[in-house]
């Protein structure tokens, strides 16, 4: 099995308010990122898709449909948007790390028309990240 | 679905420290030629960067695995207060017994980190240079490994 990475960069804006909380325990949990004006990061996202390179082309999987992939469910959602008002998959849900790189997971996933989806990275700063990919997933070189 | 998923949070810290490679039970001629210029009787430091990894359920109130403010005072208090602009053989006891190279070091930082209450520890790294780094897991790596 061969793993292919391919990087993006998205600009947006976000806060975190759970309407379920009290104003106080909003400011307490979320801290700064309670701001109701928002704020705002350069996300960096790597996708990691798995497969057996086609012995005709040497390929996994045309790196151009993926970066057209990307550019279609990532890049035109998200990309200079603010995730709490502009993404429909992020509606009812903070849209921390976690849940932006799981959001990122299920579009993408469906959408692989060669090779599988193995890991979606979703760098928030660089020292913040999340990894999402599949429970048990059997590790490269290992199937 | 997210049952299908497996989320972890990964955090980034840096330090720097001294130190110095050498065994006690081996003879002044083998720690040198063992440990090379790592070995100087002064030391020597780097900056190092630590990276934590945490899997667990998205609470949905918060849409977080851990709050990274929890998470980050636990690391400050076990790992950087004791680690940062110190000297691992002199100042973590750990490393009066053991010589403080990078793959020991993870160790004891796993070891360190391991307890916290609200996620999982899956996984450390410790980046010595840019160049160099190691990584940590208690149970196979490799099965923890996406």
């Amino acid at each position: 099995m061969v793993l292919l990475t391919r990087k993006i960069e998205f600009a947006a804006s976000h806060l975190y308010h759970n309407p379920n909380l009290s104003a106080e325990e909003n400011r307490r949990i979320f801290g700064k990122c309670n701001n109701p004006h928002g704020h705002g990061h350069n996300y960096t996202l790597e996708v990691t898709v798995e497969g057996e390179p086609d012995p005709v082309t040497g390929m996994v999987l045309d790196l151009k449909e993926l970066k057209e992939i990307l550019e279609r469910e990532v890049m035109q959602r998200m990309d200079h948007r603010h995730l709490n008002y502009e993404v429909a998959e992020l509606a009812g849900q903070i849209p921390t790390c976690e849940n932006i790189a799981r959001v990122i997971w299920q579009l993408l996933e469906p959408k692989m028309t060669q090779g599988r989806l193995h890991r979606v990275r979703l760098y928030e700063s660089p020292d913040l990240f999340v990894d999402c990919y599949r429970n048990g997933a059997v590790p490269a070189g290992k199937s | 679905m997210s049952n299908a998923l497996k989320v972890e949070l990964g955090r980034r810290y840096r330090f720097s420290a001294s130190h110095r490679l050498h065994s006690p039970h081996l003879s002044e001629e083998e720690n040198c030629r063992v440990f090379g210029k790592c070995n100087n009787p002064y030391g020597h430091g780097h900056n190092y960067v630590l990276e934590v990894s945490m899997s667990g359920d998205v609470d949905p109130a918060t849409g977080m695995i851990a709050n990274l403010a929890d998470l980050d005072a636990f690391v400050e208090r076990q790992v950087l207060e004791e680690f940062d602009h110190k000297s691992l053989n002199e100042d973590v006891p750990a490393f009066r017994e053991k010589v403080p190279t990078t793959e020991n070091l993870c160790m004891e930082i796993f070891q360190r980190l391991k307890a916290f209450p609200r996620a999982k520890l899956e996984r450390i790294r410790v980046q010595e240079t840019g160049n160099n780094s190691f990584e940590y897991a208690e149970e196979n790596l490799e099965g923890n490994r996406p």
